[in-house]
């Protein structure tokens, strides 16, 4: 009888600390209402990016990650809109090949607890502040797991991805974020095809069992060939003496 | 259904199969093996017959071997499984037989010394080994003592069988270090409790009965009976102790008190610092020592002592005395020792200082080897060397063509000469010894310079064509734990510069590295000092920068992050300013199961850009392999059935990493591959193996992964193949950039069963990579398989169509077979090959290739057989006289239809 009240408390506090944590994670984002209305499983974390002209990163929040666990993991993203300066820095960085860089921290989507989801560390992936502003910032993030749903790797390519120094005029272009986002688990390899294999060699070996023609032996099918071949064998050995006979003896 | 199977799958392979298979007579011509035995643990010579020429040793490469003492060459070598389960403990030999005990007194074997022969074979009681000898009486020797850590048995020599076993007296407490026989019917174990007292059981040769037992003697100094004593002359136990500077004799039949005899008062002295070590003699196990031992009192001072009537006398004091101790001396007139030095080499010195012979034996550890071509002669190198030289003028540069075409003239009509001097001389007079002074590049680049490092430090030079070692340098400041890497900075494309080649020689351990810098084709150290390195090293690259003397720049990123270049002339490091924003390189730390990518910053400093984290409580990192240089590939796509093309992703930075879960239960554990791009972190393809285990196999090359696994479901050895496409068309045709990418490539993958498990795998290479590509298998058995890629295709289709036929794709069968004619080695078998090395040669068809193990194998490989070659019995003749009798009959019909026309004008 003792087990059960335990159970319930767990559940209870696992239940508020989701509650309790979900507030925290949305005060990253900007818009607080979106994250709120997520369901109940998913959880949010932060999507910084950083860009400067000196090249050291200084990640700032740049979006809302709702990553929604379960057999098919499933990611949203709420993002603003880049403000008049950093609009200005993304072209100064694009314009000393700087690098444009996005981080996400080490999450484990399986788990119930916000505790045990956070993992120490993040991870980062880079693309050329040039081909973000190209492209209008059009970019591909994707989110790789691994078997057992930790986030292992993100990585952030734009569309188009070259760098052709094409001027951007109109500033309305950098300042909506045209993003892409998937996550990824692994594939399942095939193991090598025996079924399907063994079915088809039933089915020819069963048409071949359909036709007669086919179940001659190949004595049956061929004899005429190996009789001509014999005879002509017959011929050929009797019209040649035997060779190194004669030479044996002189 | 199986019989079935194998059936359908023999049909496929004769219709779709090319056949390439060595012919009798080309055996040994493009091909050599070297066998090895490993660094010598015993040896014994067999002295029973006069004339004998055998010499026995068992090493710690598990190998029981007998060498030939005129040659050095093997007579036969029995080689044993790897590891512990393997490891031989004892060798005894008496006449023909000689008695091992392997594997922790597991085994106990006999051999038939003359042709190697198993006499016979039993499994000994459990117990940890101490000590084994030969026991022997009235002069004939019939059985053998196994002293293990709580009992004693005496076998039959003859047939193995045990006479009798005992438990050894208060084992708990003793450690009964030894055992000995001196031919009085009498079997002696002997024990000793650490820093207190000796023990010695005596048994009875008949019954295994105790006949004496003596616990006394207070003996603190003594902990090791085999290191410190030595039994001599009528069973004397006498041991040399380092503290009290002085010799302890016991008579172990009389059991009288221990008599201690100072060294000094034999007026002798120990080296500070080193512990003597006494050595006997017993020729006959079935007779007492001889009563002459060996007193080994500094690392070069030995002294040659009798023991007479209780009173040691000095005999001869060796000052410098080379020989290891273990090696075995006979005759009294001459004598015949073989010497291991600490480089692994075995020599062999006859009487008159004479050396018979050395093997070089660290060749049976080899760690990494590079091919490098071979130096041009002097007259290729003048034709060479016009072009680097600065143009002073029309005339003069068109003098000295003509004037090098002179001297390539002169070359050729000697050559000729030679050629037809050497064709009147029978064949077998006909030498051609290659030495370091003739080396040069052959037509077609065939004959290279095989440089390899081994385990203990040494590197050889090899020439590729012969197996002749043509040069050998040991570095004897190797760390315990070390990792290598080789590199070729120059190749010999840049005459005057010598080639030059650097290894990086690391520390596991602590990190620390250093770099030796050679020629790699005389093996000579240059005179290029390389920098030191203070700091622990993560990570080196060779750059395809070359500085101003052609030397590929290697950059080297310590723990600090920080990052060095060698050579780092001015040159360089500003070539690398230029170049530093389009450096990347990456990092792993499986410990953490981090993968990073940085980038150079112009002050050589780097910056850290991505971050894939693999968490390691699911799975470890295991290997990681990338491509190889210089590799070619020559079609950017695929021809398919309906003529369009399917282009390659072929992303040169492309990583595979194998993962393997730490989860080791059959049902749970699996496989993972990530291909990761080095420059970007990005995760172009993640798949997972379920139920698979490793140890996993990778070849990674052009846009394929093939890997292999076990798998615990199936429990069965399975191939792998990944197979990237961009798809039907191009992204950017002229240039792969990793930052211009943005479209993930198409993968495909198939598997199959693979009846053997492998040992090493490899691909073929060569170099324009128009030749097919084939994998070379190194496989337990000691066959290397070359199995066609094509086998591997994850196009394969499962129905056959149309389309598929007109592509020569092969119907996909679950299983690969092994076939015969596949194997590289016919039935030169390569004992556990743990690598095989490709290298292009000058022909597009050929692939030279090397596989390392215990034994060396070289050999060549036509993957698309000889297609640029004619063949040995082309027809010279015919293909001549017919081209002659054409133009005569066009030059005959061209006349009568001059004549016709002719006539037909008079008409």
């Amino acid at each position: 009888m003792a087990r059960p009240l335990p159970f319930k408390i767990a559940v209870v506090s696992s239940v508020l600390f989701i509650v309790c944590t979900n507030f925290v994670c949305c005060n990253n984002g900007r818009k607080v209402g979106d994250v709120m209305d997520t369901e109940f499983s998913g959880f949010s974390v932060p999507l910084e990016h950083s860009f400067e002209v000196d090249d050291v990163a200084k990640f700032r929040v740049r979006g809302a990650l709702v990553l929604k666990a379960g057999r098919e993991p499933s990611v949203s993203l709420t993002q603003s809109q880049l403000s008049e300066e950093d609009r200005t820095k993304l072209k100064d960085v694009a314009a000393v090949d700087g690098l444009y860089r996005v981080r996400v921290p080490r999450v484990f989507l399986q788990a119930d607890r916000q505790t045990e989801r956070q993992m120490e560390g993040y991870l980062t992936a880079f693309v050329r502040a040039c081909a973000m502003v190209e492209s209008h910032l059009s970019d591909v993030i994707s989110l790789h797991t691994d078997v057992s749903g930790y986030l292992i790797g993100v990585s952030i390519v734009t569309l188009p991805g070259a760098c052709r120094g094409t001027e951007v005029e109109d500033e309305v272009d950098l300042e909506v974020f045209n993003t892409t986002l998937s996550i990824m688990a692994p594939v399942n390899a095939p193991g090598p095809e025996t079924a399907l294999f063994l079915e088809r060699m039933e089915m020819e070996s069963e048409k071949k069992g359909k036709n007669p023609q086919e179940q001659k032996s190949f004595f049956a099918k061929y004899w005429y060939l190996i009789l001509g071949g014999a005879i002509f064998l017959m011929v050929t050995n009797s019209a040649q003496p035997p060779a190194g006979g004669g030479r044996e003896q002189s | 259904a199986m019989a079935r199977l194998i059936w359908l799958c023999l049909k496929c392979i004769m219709l779709y199969s090319t056949v390439q298979a060595v012919f009798e007579d080309q055996v040994g011509k493009f091909d050599w093996r070297q066998q090895y035995v490993g660094k010598v643990r015993f040896s014994h010579f067999d002295s029973h017959v006069q004339s004998s020429k055998k010499v026995l040793v068992a090493t710690e490469n598990n190998v029981f071997a007998s060498l030939n003492t005129r040659t050095g060459e093997l007579f036969w070598r029995h080689v044993d499984k790897t590891g512990p389960e393997g490891n031989i403990d004892a060798l005894l030999q008496h006449g023909q037989d000689a008695v091992l005990v392997v594997g922790n007194g597991r085994l106990l074997r006999s051999w038939e010394i003359n042709i190697g022969g198993l006499n016979w074979e039993i499994v000994l009681d459990s117990g940890s080994f101490q000590s084994a000898c030969l026991v022997g009486q009235q002069d004939t020797v019939k059985h053998v003592a196994v002293l293990k850590k709580t009992i004693i048995s005496l076998h039959y020599l003859s047939n193995g069988h045990q006479k009798w076993i005992e438990n050894l007296p208060e084992s708990e407490t003793v450690d009964y270090q030894a055992v000995y026989s001196g031919g009085n019917g009498e079997v002696y174990a002997l024990g000793v409790v650490p820093h207190s007292h000796i023990a010695i059981v005596a048994y009875s040769l008949e019954d295994g009965e105790i006949i004496k037992q003596v616990i006394q003697m207070y003996t603190p100094w003594l902990s090791n009976i085999q290191a410190s004593c030595s039994v001599i002359d009528q069973g004397v136990l006498t041991c040399v102790d380092s503290a009290t500077v002085s010799l302890y004799m016991l008579d172990l039949h009389l059991q009288s008190q221990m008599t201690q005899i100072p060294l000094q008062s034999l007026g002798l002295e120990v080296t500070p610092g080193f512990q003597p070590v006494l050595v006997s003699t017993q020729p006959n196990p079935a007779r007492p020592p001889l009563s002459e031992f060996l007193l080994q009192l500094g690392p070069e001072h030995h002294l040659l002592l009798q023991l007479n009537n209780g009173h040691i006398v000095t005999l001869r004091d060796f000052k410098p005395l080379y020989v290891q101790a273990f090696l075995k001396k006979d005759d009294s007139v001459g004598y015949r020792v073989i010497v291991q030095t600490e480089d692994h080499t075995l020599t062999f010195i006859q009487q008159p200082g004479r050396v018979m012979w050395t093997r070089e034996e660290a060749l049976s550890d080899v760690v990494t080897m590079e091919m490098v071509d071979l130096p041009l002669t002097g007259t290729q190198a003048e034709l060479e060397g016009e072009f680097g030289k600065k143009a002073d003028g029309l005339m003069s540069m068109v003098l000295k063509r003509l004037s090098s075409q002179l001297i390539l003239l002169q070359a050729w009509i000697a050559h000729l000469w030679k050629l037809f001097y050497d064709a009147r001389k029978p064949r077998s007079q006909v030498k051609n010894d290659v030495t370091i002074e003739n080396l040069s590049r052959d037509e077609f680049n065939l004959q290279k310079m095989m440089v390899m490092v081994t385990a203990s430090g040494k590197l050889f030079g090899i020439d590729s064509k012969t197996g002749s070692i043509l040069w050998r340098h040991y570095l004897n400041n190797i760390p315990s734990n070390p990792a290598f890497k080789l590199m070729v900075q120059r190749t010999t494309a840049h005459f005057p510069h010598p080639p030059q080649c650097t290894l990086l020689i690391k520390d596991k351990d602590t990190g620390l590295a250093t770099l030796h810098v050679f020629n790699p084709i005389f093996g000579k150290k240059s005179h290029i000092s390389p920098p030191p390195l203070p700091q622990p090293i993560l990570q080196s690259l060779i750059l395809p920068l070359m500085d101003q003397d052609y030397a590929k720049v290697l950059l080297l990123v310590d723990d600090q992050y920080k990052v060095s270049a060698f050579p780092s002339t001015k040159n360089v490091l500003q070539q690398l300013q230029e170049m530093a924003s389009s450096i990347f390189f990456y990092l792993i730390d499986s410990s953490q199961g981090r993968l990073s990518g940085y980038r150079l910053r112009t002050d050589l400093s780097t910056e850290l850009i991505w971050e894939v984290v693999v968490p390691t409580e699911v799975q470890r990192i295991v290997s990681v392999k990338g491509k190889r240089p210089n590799e070619h590939v020559h079609s950017q796509g695929r021809v398919m059935g309906d003529r369009s093309v399917l282009y390659k992703y072929l992303n040169p930075n492309l990583l595979a990493v194998v993962l393997e879960s730490t989860d080791l239960h059959q049902e749970r554990s699996f496989v993972g591959i990530l291909l990761i791009d080095g420059v970007t972190g990005r995760i172009i393809h993640e798949a997972v193996q379920r139920k698979a285990r490793g140890p996993v196999h990778v070849v990674h090359s052009e846009n394929w992964v093939v890997y292999e696994y076990w798998s615990t479901k199936s429990r069965r050895n399975e191939f792998s193949v990944i197979e990237l496409y961009e798809g039907m068309e191009l992204y950017n045709s002229t240039v792969f950039s990793s930052l211009d990418r943005p479209h993930a490539p198409q993968v495909l993958q198939q598997s199959y069963i693979f009846p053997s498990s492998i040992s090493t795998m490899e691909a073929t290479l060569t170099e324009k990579g128009i030749t097919s590509r084939h994998l070379l298998i190194g496989l337990p058995s000691g066959g290397i398989l070359s199995l066609p890629k094509m086998f591997l295709d994850p196009r394969r289709p499962e129905i056959v169509t149309e389309q598929s036929r007109e592509e020569n794709l092969i119907p996909y069968a679950p299983e690969l077979l092994i076939r015969t004619e596949w194997f590289i080695n016919y039935n030169q078998t390569v004992s556990r090959v743990r690598g095989i090395y490709t290298a292009p040669s000058g022909l597009e068809s050929t692939c030279l290739v090397v596989a390392y193990g215990l034994d060396i194998y070289q050999t060549r490989v036509y993957p698309s057989k000889q297609f640029d070659v004619l063949k040995d019995d082309y027809d010279y003749m015919l293909i001549s006289s017919v081209l002659l009798a054409l133009f005569f009959a066009t030059m005959i019909s061209k006349r009568l239809a001059e004549v016709k026309l002719l006539n037909r004008a008079w008409r």
